[in-house]
């Protein structure tokens, strides 16, 4: 095996010039494949969720990162390409937004994470002039509720009976170690990591200690597993998720309804 | 899906200003602030509305059926009560 065929993306990153288009595209795949593919975990609860409301909602949150991804990933080339027919390792989220929906807690825990950090990430692209500020700014107000639901159901699971409790505790623990990840440079994105993190730490620290739960501890990242999603590397749940998301596609290539 | 211990809650949405809210379904929620939110993913994603109330069920006094004819039916062979026997006068406008 040679070494180009072991790892053909990041052969092809490292010699691709460094064109302000690139960068560009590079940014756009980031922002889009983490909205593509939290969508697609938050599509696998349709039918699933613990109750008809929530299954709406969840489904609701879904279609907006959907939206949000069709956007960022046209930015980048041909969505449904993008979308579809692309390998692991050539996709560019992070590896918060992969982790399995576990139990109800598991994607609640994911959801404050993760749409903590996107608020504060568009919130500052939006006030920006670069290519992002303009779907940043639209976005923001989407972004706001699915934070918004994931704080309320934080507070009620934490703060409910000993069961919910622990199972939060367990989840947000759990999920922890994804999300240094987050604050980590993004090329083509203008912001500062260590003042997002601050912000973020800030915002979800307020959130878990109003729901009685503890802020984990333990590294944000490291390990040899997590933290280099941005660089297309991936964890074991991410291939079969992928699978599903594009078996259809690639078994019907340009069906339609 | 079980919903069987959380209340149920009465919808209602104003569709736009100046319009009275209007009565839009019901829905299962633990707390008043979720079902406020379920309310808003439920009955308003597509634009339908400007405000939301919500009301639990059990707070509604409802007509009952069985009262269905000394409430309603004598109002109904009286068309006099209906304001259609005016004559609407030539130049007036906005009626």
């Amino acid at each position: 095996m040679t070494e180009t065929t072991r790892t053909p993306q990041a052969t092809v990153a490292a010699k691709a010039p460094r064109t302000r288009e690139s960068v560009h595209h590079a940014a756009a795949l980031a922002l889009g494949d983490d909205a593509l593919v939290l969508s697609h975990r938050l599509g696998e609860w349709a039918g699933h969720a613990p109750v008809l409301e929530e299954d709406v909602a969840l489904a609701n949150i879904a279609l907006d990162l959907l939206g949000q991804a069709r956007v960022l990933l046209s930015m980048a080339g041909d969505e449904d390409e993008l979308a579809y027919l692309r390998e692991e390792r050539a996709f560019r989220n992070l590896q918060l937004v992969e982790q399995p929906n576990g139990d109800f807690a598991h994607t609640i825990a994911r959801q404050l994470y993760f749409s903590t950090y996107q608020r504060l990430l568009y919130a500052h692209l939006a006030t920006g002039d670069g290519e992002f500020a303009g779907l940043a700014a639209k976005a923001v107000k989407e972004v706001s509720y699915h934070q918004d639901h994931a704080e309320q159901w934080t507070l009620r699971l934490g703060d409910g009976t000993d069961v919910s409790h622990e199972r939060m505790r367990r989840a947000c623990q759990a999920l922890w170690r994804f999300t240094g990840e987050m604050f980590q440079p993004v090329e083509g994105l203008d912001f500062d990591g260590e003042e997002l993190r601050a912000a973020w730490l800030e915002s979800v620290s307020a959130v878990l200690r109003r729901a009685t739960l503890d802020v984990p501890e333990g590294p944000q990242s490291g390990g040899w597993s997590a933290g280099a999603g941005r660089q297309g590397l991936h964890t074991e749940s991410f291939g079969r998720m992928l699978a599903e998301m594009q078996h259809l596609h690639r078994s019907h290539p340009g069906a339609s309804w | 899906m079980t919903t069987s211990d959380w209340p149920l809650w009465e919808v209602f949405v104003r569709s736009r200003r100046g319009l009275s809210h209007t009565h839009a379904g019901s829905l299962h929620a633990p707390d008043a602030e979720l079902a406020l939110r379920n309310a808003r993913d439920l009955y308003t994603r597509r634009g339908e509305g400007v405000s939301i109330w919500v009301v639990p069920s059990a707070a509604v006094t409802a007509s009952s059926p069985d009262e269905k004819d000394p409430f309603f039916e004598p109002a109904a062979d009286k068309p006099y009560r209906h304001p259609t026997f005016y004559e609407i006068p030539e130049g007036v406008k906005h009626l």
